[in-house]
């Protein structure tokens, strides 16, 4: 009984501080030594999750934590870290869940290569598919509808018969 | 009382909707068509009785109900009257009434516009689409009722999400579940296809207007959602593949793929299989949405508050609706596929490719948005897929599609030879090289081989859908004469195909060419970007009717012209003590500046946000070409001598028999 | 004819999936540092600026290290569950008071009862970040070693200390003796 009401609090209070962070915005004026830097530190906040929001990355937020770890990022582009040790530092803190770009490696794989495996089966397919029907269909290019219609009926048996392959 | 009312009047219309979808199955026993035909005034009165459950909630809010847990949560007697009225469906419980009241429209649309169809078909389809209600009103009742009372009464209102208490509200929601519900119609002419057990030409031809009209919602819909987050949310984005973002977006992809796949269809009667599948797949994604925003299993920005007994009840719903779609699928499909002869190579080859892009690109999407799910049943970790990924999958796959999409419209149905179109594309292939080189020169931006790819491809599809409007026109005597005599449909894809390149010069050039400032900056401070001179001149005191404003100012001046005054805002909703930002936004045609207020730093200094985005614009204008193309097709003559004549040629076709098609 | 299930296999494969899903929490993020030693750190402690905690101190005995604050709503439902488990003698409690302001920390200690041994005092944040702190209160299970066995998110209560944690600090006062 306690724990669901504990539940529901924290549920209330999350959801109360949600509220805030997706309507208001919170952001610092940042000086940068070079425009490269400046590029690297959007780039980076924008692909890094903000653990205690709904779904957003750490520019987006204005929880007090992103507002920590925006500040960090700055710090470390500043004392010369590179993006991997940044990102790094964050992955043994937070996790992967903190990388908006999952890297790949076995769990990924087909998360990464899904799409485009997808495709060539799907293209794959449709041309086998097509070849096939075109020469399945070659006979009653020429008739309408309805006459193809009493055609097939009448053709039926034979078609059947004589390659049972091309009807697809 | 009111409530009880509508209460009430929800109770009737599940019963109404489950007559409605019953009544058939007796007609069919007794093999009586006035049984059957009772649908039709059931359907009619699942409507009135919906429309008067609506009311009595809308009644609720205007008349500040209080004693109705829905109204005390998301209303609040400072909320303006058109504010109170949009937060009917600002929540969980009155945006399914919502989605309820647009499925019960659409049938009832059906039942007029759907006269000439032979009544077996026309009963079997609204039967459907009452089965489809009978899930929702249950839905209601049993989860999520928004009629329930408070007791004892709430003497205030929660106040609306203040992030909800925009303009953008008001319109974003009904369109887009126009769209959603819509797919409704083109998925019980397919179910109702597949119980026939076949599927007469007429079904193509009847299909393709009802999705065109449901796609231009969603189009309109999402086109909308975006404007909206962009100004909204204060952060200046336009697309964020939130889950809740890529739920609309992936029925509207398998939309996009039906209505290409309804073309083949019609022309060829080939493919049939193929497009009854979509149709099922372009509903069965919505409903798929809905689970994901309402049941809590992903984590999204715009999330309902979730339960897991509502997230339980829609996976039933949603196993038993597509569960036995696909079980008739399997069972039929055999029995209407099959039709006319193309070649290899031919503009039906061409939309074929189009659909597999377009369904490789919705699965894409579907696959990205439940990874994290997949591999946390599996128990291999929590990761995060975010806009990093889709963007790095999504481009290259629409840029093949561009690229078929300039080709496809010059091609010619069922055969063509290569060497006619390679000469035909040989000038648009030049001129949208030349153009991307020139125009991406000129743009002087970083990321040299993202902006030229996006402008080539742009320009290709730009100059291809030219030509094919030319060759088009060419058929004719006269120029002028071609342009006026040309069909709708043609006018429709042409339009449609120019949104598109106009979305990605859009999509590419703000992406790459946008300014983003974050600045500390006093009063009397001035920063330049892109050559614009923005002067801050500090923040005062406004109150609003239930929030209270800083309102900063911030003049806008180029060569020492003014250009534009913002006045971005940040208000402090009193109700919910909610904080909110309200950008300032001055629009252009090529050009968006765009300020918004951090927090305040001190000695009168503040946290200012400047943006100035270039041809933001041209992605929404191209989201409302697309739709405009989509009006365009579905008011094709073709479509409004349909309505005279179908009656008689459907007659023709069914006492002509059954089509045994191999 | 096969081909034309396949679109049902995978939507019945998407409905177990769903299905599976709808008993996860998604907002629940495992902690990489299970596992790992106690990352390192050295605080004063919140009632005595010139004392110190660091993790060298949870170092030789099974410990408990609770992250907790005084504006955190549900800290306050779970502060008796720990005085409790520290008056049992069940657990060494160690606190992180996690950007806090050290009066209202002293006052929150003094009224409502001190379970800690320790608690370091952390205005910045910069401690409870190394500790992948993001939703106070969080629990470690610490080892004999300095190990974290355990990181328990969010509050618990006696039910959740007794069957899921207890069990837990026991089997890791096994390994240790």
């Amino acid at each position: 009984m306690i724990s669901r009401r504990l539940i529901a609090l924290s549920l209330a209070a999350l959801l109360l501080a949600l509220i805030g962070g997706a309507a208001a915005q919170v952001f610092e004026a940042r000086e940068f030594e070079n425009p490269e830097n400046a590029r690297r530190y959007q780039v980076l906040i924008s692909e890094l999750r903000c653990l205690v929001c709904q779904n957003q990355n750490l520019a987006d937020s204005n929880a007090p934590l992103a507002a920590d770890l925006r500040q960090l990022t700055y710090d470390m582009i500043r004392e010369g870290k590179n993006d991997a040790e940044i990102v790094d530092f964050m992955v043994a803190r937070y996790g992967e869940f903190v990388l908006y770009r999952p890297p790949l490696k076995p769990t990924t794989a087909i998360l990464w290569s899904g799409p485009f495996l997808l495709l060539a089966i799907g293209i794959w397919l449709l041309l086998r598919h097509l070849r096939r029907r075109a020469s399945a269909t070659a006979q009653a290019s020429a008739l309408s509808a309805e006459e193809r219609a009493r055609l097939a009926r009448m053709l039926e048996a034979e078609t059947s018969e004589t390659d049972p392959g091309k009807r697809d | 009382m009111i409530p009880e009312l509508g209460h009430f009047a929800l109770i009737l219309a599940l019963l109404t909707a489950a007559t409605q979808s019953l009544i058939p199955l007796f007609g069919g026993l007794k093999r009586t068509a006035n049984v059957s035909a009772a649908a039709v005034p059931a359907a009619r009165a699942q409507f009135v009785f919906c429309l008067l459950a609506f009311a009595c909630l809308t009644a609720a809010f205007v008349l500040q109900d209080f004693s109705v847990t829905y109204v005390a949560t998301n209303s609040n007697s400072a909320l303006p009257l058109h504010y109170r009225v949009s937060a009917v469906w600002g929540a969980h419980e009155g945006s399914l009434l919502l989605w309820a009241l647009i499925l019960s429209g659409w049938t009832v649309a059906v039942t007029f516009f759907s006269r000439n169809l032979p009544d077996v078909f026309r009963v079997r389809v609204i039967a459907v689409m009452g089965a489809i209600s009978v899930g929702f009103y249950l839905f209601m009742l049993l989860t999520s009722n928004p009629f329930s009372r408070l007791l004892p009464s709430a003497v205030e209102g929660n106040d609306l999400n203040p992030l909800l208490q925009d303009f953008g509200l008001i319109l974003h929601p009904p369109m887009l579940y126009m769209g959603y519900v819509g797919l409704v119609v083109p998925f019980s002419f397919a179910v109702a296809a597949l119980i026939g057990g076949r599927l007469d030409p007429a079904w193509t031809r009847w299909t393709r207007p009802w999705t065109v009209v449901a796609w231009v919602f969603l189009t309109l819909g999402i086109t909308l959602g975006s404007w909206w987050a962009y100004y909204e949310l204060g952060w200046g984005g336009w697309w964020f593949w939130d889950p809740v973002e890529n739920a609309s977006f992936m029925p509207w992809l398998m939309a996009t793929a039906l209505i290409h796949s309804l073309a083949v269809s019609e022309q060829r009667g080939a493919f049939k299989a193929w497009t009854v599948l979509l149709a099922i797949f372009a509903f069965s994604l919505s409903l798929l949405g809905t689970f994901l925003v309402r049941s809590g299993v992903l984590v999204s920005v715009h999330a309902f508050a979730t339960d897991p007994a509502r997230g339980l009840f829609i996976l039933m719903f949603l196993a038993l609706v597509v569960g036995s779609a696909l079980v008739l699928f399997a069972l039929r499909a055999q029995a209407v596929s099959g039709g006319g002869r193309f070649d290899l190579f031919s503009r039906e080859t061409l939309l074929l490719i189009n659909n597999v892009l377009l369904v490789v690109a919705a699965a894409s999407v579907l696959l990205g948005t439940l990874y994290p799910l997949i591999l946390d049943a599996m128990g291999l970790g929590k990761i995060s897929v975010g806009p990093p990924y889709f963007n790095s999958v999504f481009v290259p796959l629409v840029l093949v599609l561009l690229a078929v999409l300039g080709i496809g419209p010059l091609t010619r149905w069922k055969k063509d030879r290569s060497r006619r179109l390679a000469t035909l594309l040989r000038w648009p292939l030049i001129a949208s090289i030349v153009a991307g080189v020139v125009l991406t020169v000129a743009s002087d931006a970083e990321g040299l081989a993202a902006v030229l790819a996006g402008l080539v491809f742009a320009a290709w599809v730009a100059a291809t859908t030219a030509l094919a409007l030319v060759e088009r026109v060419k058929l004719r005597t006269s120029p002028l004469a071609g342009l006026l005599r040309l069909p709708r449909g043609f006018t429709g894809m042409t339009v449609a195909h120019l949104g598109a390149a106009v979305m990605v010069v859009g999509i590419t050039l703000t992406t790459a060419l946008s300014t983003e400032k974050d600045l500390r900056l006093s009063p009397g401070d001035t920063y330049a970007i892109a050559g614009y001179e923005f002067r801050f001149s500090g923040v005062r005191q406004s109150p609003g009717p239930n929030y209270r404003a800083q309102r900063g100012h911030i003049e806008v001046t180029r060569s020492g012209k003014t250009i534009a005054q913002l006045f971005p805002e940040k208000r402090l909703y009193l109700n919910s003590s909610s904080p909110m930002t309200e950008a300032a936004i001055d629009p252009g045609f090529t050009r968006d500046l765009y300020a918004a207020l951090g927090d305040e730093l001190g000695d009168g200094a503040w946290a200012v946000r400047i943006y100035h985005k270039p041809f933001v614009r041209w992605i929404w204008l191209g989201g409302l070409l697309m739709a405009l193309g989509g009006i365009l097709a579905v008011t094709d003559r073709r479509y409004r001598i349909m309505v005279r004549n179908e009656r008689g040629r459907s007659d023709r076709a069914l006492a002509s028999g059954a089509f045994a098609e191999g | 004819m096969p081909r034309f299930t396949v679109p049902l296999g995978i939507f019945l494969l998407l409905v177990v999936l769903l299905g599976v899903g709808l008993t996860l929490n998604p907002r629940l993020v495992p902690s990489p540092l299970v596992d790992k030693p106690l990352p390192a750190f050295e605080l004063p402690t919140v009632l005595d600026p010139e004392q110190r905690l660091s993790h060298d101190e949870l170092r030789g005995r099974v410990s408990l290290l609770n992250v907790w604050a005084t504006w955190c709503v549900p800290c306050r439902e779970e502060h008796p569950v720990l005085v409790g488990i520290a008056r049992r003698g069940e657990a060494i409690i160690y606190g992180l008071n996690y950007k806090d302001d050290r009066e209202e920390a002293v006052n929150w200690l003094e009224t409502l009862g001190d379970p800690y041994v320790k608690s370091g005092f952390d205005p910045t944040g910069r401690a409870g970040i190394d500790l992948g702190v993001y939703g106070v209160p969080e629990t470690f299970i610490i080892d004999a070693n300095g190990t974290i066995v355990y990181k328990h998110i969010g509050p618990f209560d006696d039910k959740i200390w007794r069957e899921t944690l207890l069990p837990l600090v026991k089997k890791a006062q096994e390994n240790s003796s």
